[in-house]
């Protein structure tokens, strides 16, 4: 007998999308990459465009992505997701498209691309998680590092005159014409999880609808590169991250 | 008949990528190729064939248009020269990985650097060694003609389509900037979408129906069995382009003593080379590899009984002369005659190189 | 026939374009073409040459140490090309501007006062057909006609209305062009 089959519908008050792989994660415990798969795979669901939509993994801890959601996808070298992205989009202007990106990928090496991407205006969707750190490569320090954070690259904390200061990327993606919606979100507590995933179905639909480049960050813990067990990791976000990275939709037209 | 025009090799490649059905081009400027682009953004395609043209912000972005373009089973290609080329070598690495199909033109120009803007044949190694990192091979096609700039983008886009596998023309400055008469062939119409899903379905990003799962595009294995497994399937696949696929063509081999080995805008000067010896009563014949790879080894390994002498002509400091070398293995003596920087010789100065060199 | 020549002057003298020309004239008469240019920043004001190769069997060499004619509209491509003319061939050029005249008793001297002339007839845009004109008549190597095609061949179709011009600048070089003694 199948779990499934003990549980009454009318019982029911969560389920796993359909679009998710059963793929174990490779997360570490923590990590908001997870929260960000699954609202991704149930806003397709949602939309019922898991036919129509293509994704393009980046490198990073994400590089898996697609391992865990189960649509078509291209995987990029790095930083060049919105340059795959820009060309499937235009060779099928009909299918979503969207590139998902971690601050070194997106805010460092791939700088270039993603302002032209954006600038040029292309119907895609961006989700950009900024957790302020390498991860994959064992907690160097990203563009988004803050001032003083120590890193293994920043092992006395950042510095501006070695390091110059943090990058806010969104903020100079949303004055740039080509993008429509710009916003800035997180997912460490249930609230924030049902506004991010308004922002990233909201990213979708203007894809959908061709309006420009839809562009969401989130806010993100890497407690493993932090060094902090999860809860102690939100809340440093919360008391340091949010001051400098102020959550809420930059652009919206 | 078909229509015969007078065009710039550059202008050739725009023209057949329009009528052998690309579907999208990305590229970014660089002299001497910039006519590619600008052929096409003046012909319009999209209006017409519905074909995508795209100026990047730079090559390294238009390398991975083509990644991308590539993985959803579409016909693209982009152009370049040297420097840019260099810039892609990344992207191609990768492409080579993910085992996809594009087409990369590189117009050569003289390097290292910035170099010059005249023509030059510089990168025949990072063309046919691979330039990118890894254990990868591309197919390399060097066109001597405009025509062959031409005819070269439908064979290209065959054999990288037929592999799965990049694909480069290689040419320079001077078939690039050069114009002749070219003959137009049939067009070729653009697959539709739905054609692109029955042919390259089961494996490119065409959006992921109910009855499969998700097609997904990597290069990445972290398990080092896996990624050895990839690389014998790659080997394994270069091997077979081996066997299959050289392209050459040979002038005035048959009773030959002696053997210029030359490609591109050079075996275009060496034939007039071979006209002057043999005006002089030397047997010198020419052999133009077409596909550097797969290059012409057994052919070479063939001619060599009868020859007393090869000499490879480029305009590099010697780099096809160790392929010819290989191939020859210590048979006959090899020499080689080059120019480099943008500098072209001139046939009777190949002449002279190689009465010198063979005491003729 | 095998036509070699080299024609080389000011970038904006129309160097490149009569080149294209007589390569389109030589495909309407069936003839195997190349054009090969000098290009790069000297194409911008400083000086511009092509090699215009017509034959009648396949073409080797794109690229030459020697030339069959060369055409000569400033005083660097003299110092430059004359040397290159084969023994035997043709040396055509504009005195306008030359101040070290072609020395070489070997070859076929011919002028033609195509900036002046065209100048004189308010058609200074078709001097270089003039020099053209010049040209196929002391090496008539192709039929008129065939270089009207050409022509209209070469000139997008907005600019047909000139044809007319053009072809009058031809004959004008026909008629003016001298062989120096």
């Amino acid at each position: 007998m199948d779990i499934n089959d003990i549980i009454k519908p009318e019982n029911l008050v969560y389920k796993k999308s359909p679009v998710l792989t059963d793929t174990v994660m490779h997360y570490c415990p923590g990590c908001s990459h997870g929260v960000v798969h699954k609202l991704v795979a149930e806003v397709i669901e949602e939309m019922g465009i898991q036919d129509k939509t293509i994704g393009i993994s980046p490198v990073g801890c994400a590089v898996f992505a697609y391992k865990y959601i189960n649509i078509d996808w291209q995987q990029a070298a790095h930083g060049r997701a919105p340059a795959l992205a820009t060309a499937t989009k235009r060779l099928y202007p009909d299918k979503y498209v969207f590139a998902y990106q971690g601050d070194g990928d997106l805010a460092s090496i791939g700088t270039a691309e993603i302002i032209h991407a954006c600038n040029r205006g292309e119907n895609i969707v961006v989700i950009f998680i900024n957790n302020a750190i390498y991860g994959m490569t064992g907690g160097q320090m990203a563009p988004t590092t803050l001032l003083g954070m120590k890193t293994a690259t920043t092992p006395y904390g950042r510095k501006v005159e070695l390091n110059g200061y943090p990058l806010k990327i969104t903020e100079l993606l949303a004055q740039l014409e080509g993008t429509c919606y710009v916003t800035r979100q997180s997912v460490q507590n249930p609230a924030s999880v049902r506004k991010a995933k308004r922002a990233i179905r909201k990213a979708f639909e203007n894809s959908g609808q061709k309006k420009g480049t839809s562009f969401v960050e989130i806010v993100a813990a890497c407690n493993s590169n932090w060094k902090m067990p999860p809860v102690k990791a939100n809340k440093w976000m919360e008391e340091n991250m949010f001051p400098f990275y102020p959550l809420g939709d930059i652009k919206d037209r | 008949m078909a229509e015969k025009l007078l065009k710039k090799g550059n202008e050739a490649i725009a023209l057949a990528a329009i009528r052998y059905g690309a579907d999208g081009y990305f590229g970014y400027p660089i002299t001497p190729q910039s006519e590619v682009m600008e052929t096409l953004m003046e012909e319009m395609p999209w209006e017409t064939t519905g074909m995508v043209v795209l100026q990047a912000e730079s090559e390294t972005s238009s390398i991975n248009m083509l990644y991308g373009g590539a993985c959803c089973g579409k016909k693209v290609m982009t152009s370049s020269s040297s420097p840019g080329i260099s810039l892609m070598c990344e992207g191609l690495s990768y492409m080579a990985g993910a085992e996809l199909p594009c087409l990369v033109v590189n117009v050569i120009r003289g390097g290292p650097g910035l170099g010059t803007i005249q023509p030059a044949q510089g990168d025949y190694f990072q063309a046919v060694k691979g330039g990118g990192h890894g254990d990868y091979k591309i197919i390399v096609l060097a066109p001597a003609s405009v025509q062959e700039m031409y005819d070269f983008v439908g064979l290209g886009f065959d054999l990288a389509f037929k592999y799965r596998i990049p694909t480069m023309i290689l040419s320079d400055g001077a078939i690039g900037q050069m114009m002749e008469k070219v003959e137009l062939r049939d067009p070729v119409k653009r697959l539709t979408d739905e054609e692109i899903v029955e042919k390259y379905g089961d494996w490119a990003t065409v959006g992921k129906p109910a009855t499969r799962n998700g097609n997904i595009i990597s290069s990445l294995s972290l398990a080092a069995s896996e990624m050895e497994a990839i690389n014998l399937r790659l080997q394994e696949k270069y091997k077979t382009i081996e066997e299959n696929e050289i392209r050459f063509e040979k002038l005035m081999c048959d009773d030959a003593d002696y053997m210029l080995v030359a490609f591109g805008s050079s075996a275009r000067i060496c034939e007039s080379t071979v006209e002057i010896a043999r005006e002089k009563g030397i047997r010198l014949g020419l052999l133009r590899p077409i596909t550097l790879f797969p290059f012409p080894t057994p052919v070479i390994q063939k001619m060599t009984p009868q020859l007393k002498g090869i000499m490879s002509v480029e305009l590099n400091s010697g780099q096809m002369v160790e392929d010819v070398r290989l191939a020859v293995n210590g048979a006959v003596p090899v020499e080689f005659y080059g120019r480099m920087g943008g500098s072209i010789f001139s046939p009777e100065e190949v002449f002279k190189a190689f009465a010198e060199k063979f005491k003729l | 026939m095998k036509e070699e020549l080299i024609i080389a002057g000011f970038g904006g003298q129309g160097v490149l374009s009569m080149g294209r020309i007589l390569a389109y004239s030589g495909i309407m008469q069936d003839k195997e073409v190349t054009w090969m240019p000098s290009y790069g920043p000297e194409m911008r004001g400083g000086t511009a040459n092509v090699t215009v190769i017509i034959s009648d069997k396949r073409i080797s060499s794109p690229i030459l140490q020697w030339c069959d004619t060369a055409i000569v509209l400033n005083q660097q491509s003299m110092d430059k090309f004359e040397p290159m003319v084969k023994k035997g061939g043709l040396l055509l050029y504009d005195p306008n501007g030359i101040i070290r005249h072609p020395t070489r008793k070997d070859i076929k001297v011919c002028s033609i006062e195509a900036a002046d002339l065209s100048n004189r007839m308010e058609m200074s845009k078709a001097f270089n057909m003039v020099v053209l004109g010049a040209y196929l008549k002391v090496k008539p190597i192709l039929e008129k006609e065939n270089v009207i095609k050409g022509l209209k061949k070469s000139l997008p179709e907005r600019y047909h209305n000139l044809i007319p011009m053009n072809e009058q600048a031809i004959e004008l070089g026909m008629r003016h062009v001298k062989e120096v003694i």
